[in-house]
């Protein structure tokens, strides 16, 4: 039988591109400014969502999706301060896709919110290559991770919108070097937004609300 | 580490290619992949073996084609491999860089009966 060569070129995570513009525009439609999570296990993520809910959830409509490999403990916080949450279990999978998002924002009252925040599952690899329909890309990275991570995760820090730089009150006993980690960062990514913060102290977490404030905000003015 | 749903993607890909054709077989899939994209080849290949199985990809055989990480100086647009512990420019010493490959993770061509 004669072999013939059918030339394809496309890219293999096409699919998940497609589906990820499905759901951005649906969250356009809605006018829902939808941010995009990602870090290390442990680097903060459930935090910020909690100090961000606690600051802003008087002014801005909230709603969160929560993926994680197993368990609903980060849900059921977010839950516990009357915010619409959707739980996603990966069960195992090491990142979230735009077709389990999709599922997800069928459970949440799109209409009745301003800022969807999806916590993905802590890793600095896979996320990365998954777009969900997000309009901005956040990354926590913590002082405790080491100054080294932009180096060894290109991609990840090269592709985020915003850097939060979290454990900044840790800084005394690590030996992080801010100017290094910086000069890296902006070194693959010339627009990036770096904030420095604590989410124990509350330090420089200001900065953070009003981005994010203004983010919302520009959304709706579009 | 992203692997199997890298592989079940690339699969309905290359099936739905081979059906367009009216194929038999699939004999080769052409992947190409970049040193930044994660994908693990063995690991692709161990998982293409166990999906595969029951459909006219079964045994085919997969080529992946590397793309090692590639830069260029937002100065002087030099364009270079960036080393282990640094990714400035080795002309100028800018750190501004950006990624021009090493990212790539597409199917290039598929060969069947």
């Amino acid at each position: 039988m004669t072999v013939k060569v059918i030339t394809v070129g496309e890219d293999i995570l096409g699919a998940n591109e497609e589906k990820a513009k499905a759901n951005k525009s649906r969250l356009d439609k809605h006018e829902v400014l939808t941010v995009n999570m990602m870090s290390s296990p442990g680097a903060g993520k459930t935090s910020l969502i909690m100090s961000t809910i606690h600051r802003m959830k008087e002014k801005v409509r909230i709603a969160v999706i929560e993926g994680d490999v197993a368990s609903s403990v980060d849900a059921d916080k977010v839950s516990e301060q009357g915010i619409p949450v959707v739980q996603i279990n990966t069960a195992g999978g090491c990142h979230l896709d735009a077709n389990m998002v999709e599922s997800a924002l069928n459970s949440l009252p799109l209409e009745d919110t301003d800022l969807l925040l999806i916590e993905n599952v802590g890793n600095l690899i896979c996320p990365n290559a998954f777009v969900l329909g997000e309009d901005r890309r956040v990354m926590i990275s913590s002082l405790p991770e080491g100054d080294d991570k932009p180096l060894k995760y290109p991609a990840m820090f090269a592709d985020t919108d915003v850097v939060l730089l979290n454990k900044i009150d840790l800084q005394p006993h690590l030996d992080f070097n801010t100017d290094a980690f910086k000069k890296m960062v902006t070194g693959l990514n010339s627009d990036v937004i770096i904030f420095p913060v604590s989410c124990k102290t509350g330090e420089g977490l200001e900065a953070w609300f009003s981005w994010l404030e203004s983010a919302v905000k520009g959304k709706k003015d579009r | 580490m992203h692997e199997y749903s890298i592989t079940e993607s690339m699969l309905s890909m290359a099936l739905e290619k081979a059906n367009e054709a009216n194929a038999s077989r699939i004999t080769r899939i052409n992947l190409v992949t970049g040193e930044l994209s994660g994908v693990v080849s063995e690991c692709v290949q161990f998982y293409f073996e166990h999906i595969s199985k029951d459909t006219i990809a079964s045994g085919a055989e997969l080529s992946f084609e590397m793309k090692p990480t590639r830069v260029r100086c937002r100065r002087c647009e030099a364009v270079f491999s960036p080393n282990n512990h640094d990714w400035s420019c080795p002309d100028c010493h800018e750190a501004g860089i950006e990624i021009v490959s090493g990212r790539e993770c597409y199917m290039e061509s598929i060969e069947v009966e």
